[in-house]
């Protein structure tokens, strides 16, 4: 692995680990069962270079912003190389968003750039806010058909510059990524990330899972998000392992891909997770009885030998019918993005595959705790990283208060958004708005939410102010959308649910056409953004002389109403 | 040729038979993620049994955002 210590910038870092490891493999691309690619770091630097040659080339500058709108493959990784040796600040945005909601994110972040592949441009180009983004300079798509129109883009594939690039120099304390952790509608959250921010997390991380030659990634979750670019790009970079990329996210190619391509490492979001638990435990239901009880045996005898930490060997030996799905070299699954249930981390455990749970956030740079396995704890997030200092905030009788971190990897502030970094950053300190308290072994335990957010199985940040703009002109007095955990504070990180706080005209009744009313339009958010159910309330919305309306003070009024028979699921 | 009325009926019938719901229950512009309480995991199992249906293949970013059984549908109708 490179000595971060001695780099002042992400692009200075990866340039380097290109020579470093030019023989080895650093990314393979499959679709289905077909491999579409596969590159060594030399191979990977012939791409690149032509394409920030030809950036430079069309003007883009030191600082200047590019944005990439991919699924996660090859071209991804290559683009992203690219604007970071032309000196670029990388704006990586959700492929799953709408096309409106990408624009409004172009926009916001000042994008000159964009990467993105024909499908999703096809989209974006018919949609409407195509028109506010002024600063959009040159448009880059890839894989788009022979005699497709491609609507004022450039190919990806042919826009190579000839002649070597100029590596332009960043300083640590640049911004690296814009990177959006939630807010399309009310007030996108873009939070700032510093070259720094990112070398420090990567040697934090290394710290505990080291990556090397010879590691081979399957990288899953969504490369915008800040763990895949962290696990599935620049941290297996540095080290010289190599990144899989799955073009069609389905089960069966999943599976297939852990036996072809004997995966060492994976992070999956909760819910995925969940979803292997449950086919391996249909799988060990169909054993007959006999060979159930033998089975059962193993696995106990499994749990007391790796008690006090991990023996993936011996593991692999004693329960080779698991293992040899997996591929048979999988070291651990990183799971993240939402709350793991203990139970399932057991689970996985208990069959030697040990899941590294954590807890972060995209401001704090990725992680903040991680399990270090020694000896593994399910019912916490683990100890802070390396580098962190964490503490908690407030803390009740039980010890229970807000989470705080400070450490160089937290974000320097969110994008345009001055009062709402002040009220995020207080002296050094980012508050997180999770409640937690730490352990007698210093482990961190998670309690619930403070803030009026929740965070879906799929690893989904929705904050309800973003998904408000669908009951506009709802026939209501008001209305307001809540996390139903933050007027009814509970225990909790899983199961979180929407609520849509409705104030009814005089003599209005909720009735069957508004209920209707208000189900038609949720069914237009996507699954994950939808609310769960209704709570009426009779009084005027307590509002600020600007008539926006008091969230925190309405909030502890609905909090009054008994939740068993205040709120009426959809 | 498959009309795209069949391919509809088509889809309704292999989703219902897949999740184990009555033949007929399911409606073209039934939301599929709430009238079958399905995740996205469990979509994508269903479009696998789609593509091997109609012997087609989906990319992913064609169902990107769908959750009615029609325009579901209609994508495939547009691949056959």
């Amino acid at each position: 692995m490179l000595d971060l210590s001695k780099y002042q910038s992400i692009g200075a870092a990866l340039k380097d680990a290109l020579e470093e490891f030019s023989n080895e493999v650093c990314l393979i691309e499959a679709d289905r069962d077909r491999e579409k690619e596969r590159l060594t770091y030399r191979e990977f630097k012939d791409r690149a270079h032509p394409l920030a040659k030809a950036l430079a080339d069309a003007g883009f500058a030191a600082g200047e912003r590019a944005s990439i709108i991919m699924t996660n493959q090859s071209k991804w990784l290559i683009s992203a190389y690219a604007i970071f040796f032309a000196g670029g600040v990388l704006v990586p945005l959700d492929y799953k968003l709408t096309p409106d909601e990408q624009w409004q994110l172009l926009v916001h972040s000042g994008a000159n750039v964009l990467i993105t592949e024909y499908p999703i441009w096809r989209q974006l180009s018919a949609a409407a806010g195509r028109s506010a983004a002024a600063d959009l300079r040159t448009v880059l798509v890839t894989e788009a058909p022979a005699n497709a129109d491609l609507g004022g883009a450039r190919r990806w594939e042919e826009f190579r510059g000839s002649g070597e690039p100029s590596f332009v120099s960043r300083t640590r304390k640049d911004v690296a990524c814009i990177v959006y952790s939630s807010g399309t509608g009310g007030r996108p959250k873009g939070c700032m990330m510093t070259h720094e921010n990112y070398l420090e997390q990567c040697v934090a991380l290394t710290s505990i899972y080291p990556f090397a030659p010879g590691v081979r990634y399957l990288s899953i979750l969504p490369t915008n998000h800040a763990i895949d670019f962290m696990v599935g790009f620049f941290g297996p970079f540095i080290c010289g392992a190599a990144v899989v990329h799955l073009r069609t996210l389905r089960p069966e190619f999943v599976r297939e891909a852990f036996l072809k391509y004997k995966i060492t490492y994976v992070s999956l979001v909760p819910l995925v997770l969940k979803n292997l638990q449950k086919g391996l435990e249909a799988r060990f239901g169909e054993l007959s009885p006999g060979k159930r009880r033998v089975f059962n045996a193993i696995v106990a005898v499994n749990k007391a030998l790796t008690k006090s930490r991990p023996r993936l060997g011996l593991s692999r030996r004693l329960l080779k019918q698991v293992h040899e799905p997996f591929g048979g070299e999988l070291r651990t699954i990183i799971v993240g993005g939402a709350f793991s249930e203990p139970e399932t981390l057991q689970f996985f455990y208990d069959l030697g595959i040990p899941v590294a749970n954590g807890y972060g956030l995209t401001e704090a740079g990725t992680a903040i705790t991680v399990n270090d396995l020694r000896p593994f704890r399910a019912d916490t997030v683990g100890k802070p990283l390396p580098g962190m200092e964490v503490r908690i905030v407030n803390a009740n009788a039980d010890g229970i208060g807000e989470v705080a971190v400070r450490s160089k990897t937290v974000m320097t502030g969110y994008l345009n958004e001055p009062e709402l970094t002040s009220e995020s950053i207080v002296d050094g300190w980012l508050l997180t708005g999770d409640l937690g308290r730490f352990d007698a072994a210093g482990h961190l335990q998670l309690f619930g939410r403070k803030k009026n957010m929740i965070v879906t199985e799929e690893g989904k940040n929705i904050y309800p102010e973003d998904i408000e703009a669908v009951f506009e002109s709802l026939p209501v007095k008001e209305f307001c959308i809540f996390a139903a955990n933050y007027i009814w504070p509970k225990r909790s990180m899983v199961g979180e649910q929407l609520l849509l706080a409705l104030h009814l005209e005089p003599g209005q009744t909720y009735s069957e056409e508004l209920r209707r009313d208000v189900s038609a339009r949720n069914s237009k958010l996507l699954n994950y953004k939808r609310i769960h159910g209704v709570v009426l309330f009779d009084e005027e919305f307590p509002r600020t002389a600007s008539l926006k309306i008091k969230r925190n003070v309405l909030a502890e009024q609905l909090g009054k109403l008994d939740r068993a028979t205040a709120f009426l699921p959809l | 040729m498959r009309t795209l009325e069949q391919t509809t009926q088509e889809v309704l019938d292999l989703a219902s038979k897949h999740f184990h719901v009555p033949p007929g229950s399911l409606a073209p512009e039934d939301d599929f993620f709430k009238k079958l309480g399905i995740d996205s995991l469990q979509t994508l199992e269903m479009l696998s049994r789609l593509e091997n249906h109609f012997g087609i293949e989906l990319p992913d970013y064609e169902v990107q955002g769908v959750s009615d059984f029609r325009t579901l549908a209609s994508r495939i109708q547009s691949r056959l």
